[in-house]
């Protein structure tokens, strides 16, 4: 079953990060928090979409749900979600 | 008409379309439903919706159309806005109101 610490490895293998929290229990649907430098400059689509490059075939195979919130590492800085 | 150019036209066939597992008043994933709750909560209940469990075709095409990998998916003036999440935050931050009252007014 896929749990929140391997899904972490895998966001944090494809993708430069400051910062990723990944919740979720039930091996299928997950919630991530991520900071990364890579989003400086892009918009919510693409950082999305960065993401989803870094999980590749994974994404809609093995993770059937994953909420997520992006973040660049100034957007984090200000972010009162800490 | 290949699946892309299928799709091109549903999406610029009117300015708020969806993609989403189910129709709207029968979603058929938490996320699509929730989906559906922000654009009503926007004022529109009159959207064009499409069901991607009703062709296996637009739910691949869909995928690689907009390089998004899941559904939902709304676009707004023929423009891909995003999936639930964002959807969900420019919501929050007021702006998703805004984005469909003036395609709506245009």
């Amino acid at each position: 079953m896929l749990t929140a610490n391997k899904l972490q490895d895998y966001i944090m293998n494809g993708l430069t990060c400051d910062h990723v929290e990944v919740q979720g229990d039930d091996g299928q649907h997950f919630e991530a928090l991520i900071v990364s430098p890579q989003f400086t400059g892009k918009n919510k689509v693409q950082q999305h979409q960065l993401v989803y490059l870094a999980l590749g075939d994974r994404m809609g195979s093995e993770i059937h749900a994953l909420a997520m919130r992006t973040f660049t590492p100034q957007d984090w800085a200000q972010s009162a979600i800490k | 008409m290949n699946v892309q150019e299928k799709i091109h036209n549903q999406v610029t066939s009117s300015q708020v379309v969806l993609y989403m597992k189910g129709k709207p008043m029968s979603p058929q994933c938490g996320f699509s439903g929730a989906t559906v709750q922000l654009i009503n909560a926007c004022g529109v209940q009159d959207f064009t919706a499409v069901d991607v469990l009703a062709d296996p075709e637009i739910r691949d095409g869909i995928k690689l159309y907009s390089n998004w990998p899941t559904v939902p998916q709304l676009y707004i003036n023929g423009n891909f806005v995003g999936g639930a999440d964002i959807v969900r935050e420019l919501y929050e931050q007021g702006e998703l109101q805004t984005m469909i009252q003036s395609a709506l007014a245009g």
